[in-house]
């Protein structure tokens, strides 16, 4: 999983959650697969990313040397940042961990790479 | 500078259905300026006008419906009126075209007929009938640096051949259309397929239908094994995808081809589009169950392509609500399967163009097939959401009975989560409700007649084995063996 996908994540669907986000990660392994730079896509998505999960997530990954803890303005024009935005949300993979529901608890494990979001049938 | 010129776009005449949807797609996506000057769309000939020659090669360069294209010279029903017409065009437009006669340039003529066929004699009576055309250059078979076409058309009708050609056309080939990724992206060549992996020319009419282009955001709702993603990533599309079904997402299943005995421990969604050159655009996959939000309201994609499971294949699934009394036994450390219910066409369609209506960007496009019983299609029980309006149809025969719609909806206004639901997905009749049912159940022969006649005819076959002295292997310990060597 990567942490882009994390920033979008929720444990809405679980009965009585209102919110579920952000969830509470864990990565016990993880990898780093280097991909192409593209600054037009981390600018697209920029806007709709939640600045304090990203946060959340560098300091997890062990990253916060890298990304500031309030989203700067004007971005785009920090090409440097770009790039550690590129790093830290397109090139990290989660390979083994979990992601924890803030309000319940509940655990979604993430096995090889892929978190496993479903609930089981007393929890919907 | 608009320098209008006209060309014979040349199909394949294979998912004709498609043909003017993907061209219409491809022309608003690029925002090009066309007028089609044919009226006969099921022709594989066409003749239609670009703004300039640029245009004409944006669109060749996506089209997967389109064989190749030429700019036109001339074009008749007549043969006489035919040659004056190229002559004419020739002395007319000599400062440009001169460039392809000169003493240096090679050149080669192809003769095209079809419906019709001429023997390679008769071909080249044809390219003789031409010999006023002040070609000078030497010909060259192989590697021309010009190729012109000339093209008769005799109808489509193979019992009915018409007396005299339809469409006698002439011109220079341009470009030609994107038909090799077809052979490119071939699923009997690919790393991880499934029951219900869509093949690479429909996956990739899909992403051109969805108007995939660089850069953008992809989603696969019921992605499987990602054969939709592979054609949206070939494209430039940064593709994410979900599915309920676990052993699926992680390429453990059963494999599907039928010489593979287990899978390969390195097949995966991501090592597919590793395989095509696009592991920088795969996002993720996500094991989840669709009747279910799971994704945070900012997301917003810029394409939704999928294709939901009939039943028929693929089982239709949601988790199953259930309350049970008994104490929960479960520990965590253990893995449970959530046991899932039914999911009906209906409620599935319903769901999917909320969360289409909720989650694409202004503008973008849901990409999705509806199967359905060909007697009962009526316009009206296709699914409708007011923030979404339905922009193409076409349809793809399945079997005797059945077809499937290819359905394109572009997001029209933003969703509101406090305006009533106006749209209809109570609008899919009854009929369609229920299609796995009448696919089973309503066949020419039922399911247990024909178990009845394959036993006899295996017990038949036994009986010759053993009258020829073979020995009979046990196919239900080997199959056990298989299952077994699945999860090692």
């Amino acid at each position: 999983m990567k942490l882009s996908t994390y920033n979008f994540l929720t444990s809405m669907a679980i009965k009585g959650v209102k919110v579920g986000f952000p969830l509470k990660l864990t990565i016990s392994k993880k990898e780093v697969v280097e991909s192409e730079f593209n600054p037009t896509f981390v600018e697209r998505i920029l806007p709709k990313l939640d600045w304090s999960a990203v946060y959340g997530a560098a300091q997890v990954a062990e990253l916060t040397d890298d990304i500031p803890a309030v989203q700067p303005e004007n971005i785009g024009e920090n090409e440097l940042l770009m790039q550690k935005l590129h790093h830290l949300l397109f090139e990290i993979d989660v390979l083994e961990g979990q992601l924890e529901c803030p309000e319940t608890g509940r655990v979604f494990p993430i096995t090889d790479g892929i978190p496993n979001m479903l609930l089981n049938e007393d929890e919907v | 500078m608009a320098n209008w010129r006209k060309f014979i776009l040349w199909f394949a005449q294979e998912h004709v259905d498609f043909r003017v949807q993907e061209f219409e797609s491809l022309v608003k996506m690029f925002g090009l300026q066309v007028r089609l000057l044919t009226e006969q769309t099921m022709k594989p000939f066409w003749v239609v006008e670009f703004r300039d020659t640029d245009t004409a090669l944006q669109y060749a360069s996506r089209s997967i419906s389109l064989r190749a294209m030429f700019e036109l010279y001339a074009h008749s029903n007549k043969l006489p009126e035919f040659h004056q017409r190229l002559r004419n065009h020739i002395t007319a437009n000599w400062n440009t075209l001169v460039e392809y006669f000169r003493v240096e340039s090679s050149f080669k003529i192809v003769v095209e007929t079809y419906n019709k066929h001429f023997s390679q004699r008769e071909k080249v009576e044809k390219i003789e009938s031409m010999d006023y055309l002040p070609i000078e250059g030497p010909v060259n078979l192989k590697n021309p640096q010009v190729e012109w076409w000339y093209i008769e058309f005799w109808g489509l009708n193979p019992t009915a051949v018409p007396a005299e050609p339809e469409d006698i056309m002439f011109g220079r080939l341009v470009a030609y259309g994107q038909r090799h990724l077809i052979k490119e992206l071939s699923l009997k060549q690919r790393k991880f397929i499934g029951n219900t992996s869509m093949d690479a020319q429909l996956s990739l009419l899909m992403a051109n239908q969805a108007m995939v282009r660089k850069g953008d955001l992809v989603f696969d709702p019921f992605v499987g094994s990602g054969s939709l993603l592979v054609s949206a990533a070939k494209w430039g599309g940064y593709v994410l995808g979900a599915d309920i079904d676990y052993m699926m997402v992680h390429a453990r299943c059963r494999p599907s081809r039928i010489t593979q005995k287990v899978r390969e421990k390195d097949e995966s969604i991501r090592a597919n589009l590793k395989q095509y050159g696009c592991a920088d655009r795969y996002m993720d996959v996500v094991v989840a169950d669709f009747s279910n939000p799971v994704w945070d309201p900012r997301i917003s994609f810029d394409s939704i392509i999928t294709d939901p499971p009939y039943g028929i294949r693929e089982a239709m699934e949601k988790v199953e609500k259930k309350i049970s009394l008994k104490a929960n036994t479960r520990s965590d450390n253990m893995v449970h399967y959530p046991s899932t219910s039914h999911y009906s066409l209906q409620s599935l369609y319903g769901d999917l163009l909320v969360f289409a209506a909720k989650h694409l960007k202004l503008a973008g496009r849901l990409v999705c097939w509806l199967p359905f019983h060909s007697e009962d299609y009526d316009p009206k029980m296709l699914p409708q959401h007011q923030n979404l309006i339905l922009i193409a149809n076409s349809e793809q025969q399945l079997t005797g009975k059945t077809a499937r719609r290819l359905l394109t909806y572009e997001k029209c206004s933003e969703y509101s989560p406090t305006e009533p639901f106006l749209g209809s997905t109570t609008q899919l009749p009854t009929l369609s409700q229920d299609f796995r049912d009448r696919y089973f159940n309503n066949a020419l022969e039922s399911r247990k007649e024909r178990r009845v006649r394959k036993a006899e005819v295996r017990k038949q076959a036994q009986v010759e084995m053993n009258a020829r002295g073979k020995i009979p292997s046990d196919g239900r310990s080997k199959k056990r063996d298989l299952n077994k060597a699945r999860f090692v």
